[in-house]
């Protein structure tokens, strides 16, 4: 019987590794065949749209601008795998697409496909994240600044001019992109200032729940702290939450400066109703860049720099409009 | 020592807190012998073969093995070593390897292994013990006899001097029995020394030399065989003279209550997915029957037709002359049929459940599944049962997988009671439990049966069938072909039923397992 | 020491989650007894409210206290384990807000009564757990095999329940169940485990359940020739740990009044089957204690509680959970077990010799 419980355990690990493959691997094709009709092939390859908020609004972005009424012919596939996410590469180069939008799963094993890609005279485009391969493999690469949002918002926090700075700090999935950045500008802060402490450090890998706990916990502690940086508006929301119940006061002058990242509509209506502080952008709104970059291409003409940085704005509570959420919200 | 002993065993002791389970005994066997180590349930035997096997450490007592002198075994590895082997009952090899590879598994030396070397071996061997498999089947694909005896192979291959078989032959048929008893011979002839344990007297009397019989982890004595007639081994085993077991039929009356000849229970054409051919049957108020035939010939397969244990696939049923319809085991237990089933641990305990829920289970699931019984009314249930067919356990807390085997099936047989069936079915209630608790459970039956209540019994022992039943079916070949009753009711009348005119070849085989 | 009283103890199926609970207390209390202590506060909603470790752990326990009953049972009929419970929180959640909410991501009020919404989440938790049952009673999959299905599956079909959204409930009522109840000092949480506990002791006095339950696990061949009907058992077993999936995504959903379909009840799946294994339950199936389950899940969140109290990172988690597996397993070994009731019996042998 033991063996038996062992042999569907290996069994079901081996089997969930095939269907993790399969499930987000769905290639989607917007049109079957064109390309004679004047409009350019593009073939995007992103992360899966479920991911996060933030991947639905940049797929959601990608689609509204890659359309034919735009002058595209667009084919999208996803993946959360770098393995598959080269399959689909080479799919499209061998499908002759004229560009190639790529928002890499990793960073890594990129050479031998996009130097098939140049072979074959497909330009590529890289968006949201970068990748460790040649400059000369690709055209351009659009990005956010991971690192320049947490300064800017550990900049906003020194703004505030509180005598003393006691952060629980909620991380996100330690190592990626995203926690490497925003974590970097508080960590280098608060090792250079003597009033700023961190009360509480810990990942919450961008889930709420967790958020919420380990908020819960230093409440619990009777530990003080007056400021709750957290690394997504998610987690932002769990800690909330825990303050709610623990009757701490947040917002716009209130015992606790609550700060989220990514902009989210329901966050940003937070911030217009002044119970949490701050908001930092992570632009997922890149089509338009890639738009002007293949425009530009097109027309013959050369790019003035390879990477091209997103503007990313903070929102303060105190100056935040309705606008700005109908405008920036994901 | 003397010359020709293989094993000596000398004032051999053994405690569990609580139990004596061995007080002195000695064993000795020669070269070249067959020994049966017999005794009832709890007589010590089993605790007797897992000292000489390392698997239970001795209090006191000395063990010695021809060549080696004084022995200490510590472990089954040990004993292996020494030259012990053991093949049990259930079979402890691995079925999804082949009978090469069980054969020498565990055995090999380094890391690497010549298998075509391993196969022709291991085919040598086969063929010199004339075992029907070649090396490169896989073992599942053997009979279980077939199993048993590479199980054998594989000992007799260790250079063992001593072969213990431990209830061989409980799951093998006639024919597989006789290939069994026919290696044996074999092996004795190579002066290997066999210790066979067995429930089954006339087994013991076809293949062994001598008998050791021990009685409440006493030895009671070791006898050749043709000085220990059958009834005077019984007797020794239970410890009292006995008065001819064959007699207790005539202690009970038929049943002359009232509804006497009423047709309790009657198929027609009834057919199920087993295998059976469509059987007409009945059983009268009080009336005890049975199904004879060689094992597989659909015994089994019939009463569970009737109970619909297996899917039914046509025929009909009338309880009490109302046409009833049966398709499921609760539509027979709601017609007052009670099933006894021929396999115990796999079909009839639920192991870890207490003997109370053991008990009650039956009963219950009739009641139906929003009436428990509260906690009170189950214990009088059990003690109710506990008490009448004196069933041992510590309490009724106990759970039934650490009860013996023939009080387990005292267990399921007081399930069936408490329900109060009219018709009671009873497949080989008998199998593998001691001697003592056989005779109850016969006198069991007839009581019941006096009492009113109709019983179908079916044995692999015929004379346990004469004893017991007034009409007998017989199958042959998932087929009924007959059926004796009054004076046709012997022994030579069943097995000529059963082998059929003109069918040599099956007659002889009865004959063989003359009783 | 009285032998007989110990080994009883011993045996007991409580002994192991109370034995564990004892250990973290005590390790608590030696650390900072200020661990132990409850204070009446108000919440922002200005209501009463109970606050401290304690309170959190029964707080936040309660997910898996009411999941640990049904894989309990699940686990006793079929001998395997459900590893969907997850995933189908998080279908039941997103049906629940897509009731609430009418399809509409940020809805003014609430589209449909609380309770209605509910008892959907209800009927979908049941038919995913009839959809698990189906295979593992009818179709003989092995239940982990079988709900590897909805596991895989099961986040996107509740992101499509919504369209991908992610709705809001806008009615502060709906955060009564994973919160207060303005007046009452203690979580709700704590009385929908009792309401739980309470159905369920009534289910297992007044019906067959926890017998058949039992006889089908250790005996499947003996129990349909008892009358009892073994698909059927298997089957029922998976649907109340769907009932049981639906309050558990209540409370869920309501304590933040949102979802996230990729991380709600993460992992909690683990946790539900080590609350089983913690309460002494064979995984294999048959005898079953579900007070020993649940009792099990709140070991399970004070050891949490007690990490996140020590600052250990909430991503290594699962690896001091994966030592309590090592040493529930290692504790259970028949060797180990023997091994101890030797050490016993030489120690009483001493101490008698010294006497």
């Amino acid at each position: 019987m033991k063996k038996k419980v062992l042999a569907t355990i290996i069994a079901s690990v081996m089997a969930l590794g095939l269907m993790a493959c399969g499930s987000s691997a769905q290639a989607a094709k917007n049109t079957t065949d064109s390309g004679s009709d004047g409009l350019i092939k593009v073939g995007i390859i992103n992360n899966d749209p479920n991911e996060s908020g933030y991947r639905t609004a940049n797929d959601a972005d990608l689609k509204a601008k890659f359309t034919e009424a735009n002058g595209y012919d667009a084919s999208f596939a996803y993946s959360l795998k770098n393995d598959e996410q080269i399959q689909y590469a080479q799919n499209f180069i061998q499908d002759d697409v004229d560009y190639l939008l790529l928002s890499a799963a990793d960073t890594a094993g990129w050479d031998s496909v996009l130097q098939d890609a140049k072979t074959a005279g497909v330009k590529v485009i890289l968006f949201d994240r970068t990748i460790d391969a040649d400059s000369s493999l690709y055209e351009a690469s659009i990005v956010s600044d991971m690192a320049k949002e947490g300064q800017t918002a550990v900049d906003w926090l020194a703004g505030q001019g509180l005598s003393e700075y006691n952060v629980i700090h909620i991380q996100g999935v330690m190592g990626s992109a995203a926690q490497q950045g925003r974590s970097g500008a508080l960590d280098t802060k608060v090792a250079a200032e003597s009033n700023w402490n961190i009360v509480k450090q810990q990942t919450a890998e961008w889930n709420a729940e967790k958020a919420q706990q380990i908020v819960q916990s230093v409440i619990d502690a009777g530990t003080s702290f007056n400021v709750i940086y957290a690394e997504n508006d998610d987690m932002a929301k769990g800690a909330v939450a825990a303050l709610d119940a623990a009757g701490i006061s947040h917002g716009v002058g209130k015992d606790v400066i609550v700060m989220g990242f990514d902009c989210n509509k329901w966050a940003l209506e937070e911030l217009l109703a002044q119970n949490w502080n701050y908001d930092g952008q992570c632009n997922p709104f890149q089509a338009s860049y890639i738009d002007d970059i293949i425009k530009t291409l097109e027309s013959g003409g050369t790019l003035s720099q390879k990477t091209i940085i997103m503007d990313e704005k903070g929102f303060d509570a105190t100056t935040i409009t309705q606008e700005d959420v109908d405008n920036y919200g994901i | 020592m003397k010359d020709n002993v293989v094993l000596q065993m000398k004032g051999i002791s053994k405690s569990f807190p609580g139990v004596r389970a061995l007080q002195k005994v000695d064993f000795s066997l020669n070269k070249g012998e067959i020994h049966a180590l017999m005794g009832e349930n709890g007589a010590g035997k089993s605790t007797l073969i897992k000292v000489l096997t390392g698997v239970y450490s001795k209090d006191e007592g000395t063990i010695e093995i021809a060549g080696k002198g004084e022995v200490s075994i510590h472990s089954p590895q040990d004993a292996q070593n020494l030259g012990i082997s053991t093949v049990y009952q259930e079979i402890t090899l691995c079925p999804n390897l082949t009978v090469a590879e069980n054969m020498f598994i565990g055995r090999t030396q380094g890391a690497f292994t010549n298998w075509k070397i391993m196969n022709i071996e291991a085919d040598k061997l086969l063929k010199k013990l004339d075992i029907p498999a070649s090396a490169t089947m896989q073992l599942s694909s053997c009979s279980i006899a077939v199993q048993q005896m590479v199980a054998i192979a594989r000992a007799i291959d260790m250079d063992c001097k001593v072969l213990i078989l431990d209830e061989p032959t409980s799951s093998l048929d006639d024919q597989e029995v006789q290939k069994l008893f026919g290696l044996m011979r074999d092996l004795k002839q190579m002066g290997v020394g066999i210790i066979f344990v067995t429930h089954f007297l006339d087994q013991v009397y076809e293949v062994c030399d001598k008998i050791t019989v021990l009685r409440d982890g006493k030895l009671v004595g070791e006898y050749e065989i043709k000085d220990l007639p059958r009834v005077q081994l019984v007797a020794k085993m239970l410890g009292k003279e006995m008065d001819d077991l064959s007699d207790i039929k005539g202690e009970h009356k038929a049943y002359e209550g009232k509804n006497a000849g009423e047709i309790v229970f009657e198929a027609k054409d009834l057919q199920s997915n087993a295998g059976i051919k469509p059987f007409d049957f009945f059983i009268k108020k009080g009336e005890i029957n049975g199904f004879t035939g060689l094992l597989g010939s659909g015994r089994s397969e019939c009463v569970r037709a009737i109970f619909g244990a297996d899917t039914i696939l046509g025929g009909t049923v009338k309880m009490h002359g109302k046409k009833v319809n049966i398709k499921r085991p609760l539509d027979a237990m709601k017609n007052g049929i009670a099933y006894l089933p021929e396999d115990r641990k796999l079909d009839g305990i639920v192991g870890d459940l207490s003997v109370r829920e053991n008990i009650i289970l039956a009963l219950q699931v009739l009641n139906g599944f929003f009436k428990p019984f509260s906690r009170a009314k189950a214990d009088e249930f059990a003690q109710e049962y506990i008490k009448k067919l004196n069933i041992k356990t510590a309490s009724a807390d106990t759970p039934v997988k650490s009860l013996s085997g023939g009080n387990q099936q005292k267990v399921i047989l007081a399930r069936w009671l408490l329900m109060h069936p009219d018709y009671l079915i009873l497949d080989e209630p008998t199998r593998g439990i001691d001697v003592g608790t056989k005779v109850d459970i016969q006198k069991l039956v007839l009581q019941l049966a006096e009492e009113g209540m109709s019983v179908t019994f079916i044995s692999s022992e015929t004379d346990e069938m004469l004893r017991t039943c007034s009409r007998l079916v017989v199958m042959r070949d998932r087929k009924v072909v007959g059926e004796l009753l009054g004076n046709d009711l012997t022994q030579n009348k069943i097995m000529s039923t059963i082998a059929g005119d003109g069918d040599s070849e099956i007659k002889q085989e009865a004959d063989l397992k003359a009783i | 020491m009285n032998d007989n009283k110990f080994k009883k103890l011993m045996s007991n199926q409580l002994f192991i989650p109370v034995i564990a609970l004892v250990v973290l207390a005590l390790i608590n209390l030696i650390n900072d007894p200020s661990f132990f202590k409850v204070t009446l506060g108000t919440n922002n909603a200005g209501n009463p409210v109970l606050s401290g470790y304690l309170i959190t752990i029964l707080d936040y326990g309660s997910e898996l206290g009411i999941l640990a009953i049904g894989m309990t049972l699940v686990t006793a009929a079929s001998g395997g384990q459900d590893i969907s419970v997850g995933a189908t929180i998080a279908i039941a959640g997103s049906a629940m807000l897509r009731v609430l909410c009418g399809g509409n991501s940020r809805p003014e009020t609430i589209q449909a009564p609380i309770i209605v919404a509910f008892l959907v989440a209800c009927l979908v938790g049941m038919l995913c757990g009839a959809f698990n049952g189906l295979l593992v009673s009818i179709f003989k999959i092995q239940p982990m095999i079988a709900t590897l299905i909805l596991f895989t599956a099961g986040r996107s079909i509740a992101a499509w329940i919504n369209n991908n959204e992610l709705p809001i409930v806008p009615d502060p009522k709906f955060s009564y169940f994973g919160g207060f109840i303005p007046g009452i000092p203690i979580p709700t949480t704590v009385f929908i485990v009792a309401i739980c506990i309470v159905i369920i002791a009534l289910v297992l006095k007044f019906t067959n359940l926890g017998l058949y339950t039992q006889a089908v696990g250790i005996n499947e061949n003996s129990s349909r020739l008892n009358g009892i009907n073994p698909t059927f058992i298997k089957f029922l077993s998976f649907v109340i740990l769907g009932l049981c999936v639906a309050v558990a995504a209540l409370i869920k959903v309501s304590r933040l009044s949102t979802i996230n379909y990729s991380v709600i009840a993460k992992d909690i799946e683990m946790d539900a089957i080590l609350a089983v294994a913690l309460g002494g339950n064979a995984l294999s199936g048959g005898k079953f204690n579900i007070w020993a389950s649940i009792l099990g899940a709140y070991v399970i969140q004070f050891l949490t509680t007690t990490l996140y109290k020590f600052n250990v990172q909430s991503d290594a988690l699962a690896a001091y959970k994966a030592v309590v597996v090592i040493v529930l397993v290692i504790f259970s070994a028949p060797k180990v077990r023997e091994y101890m009731k030797d050490a016993r019996k030489k120690i009483i042998k001493v101490q008698k010799e010294a006497a």
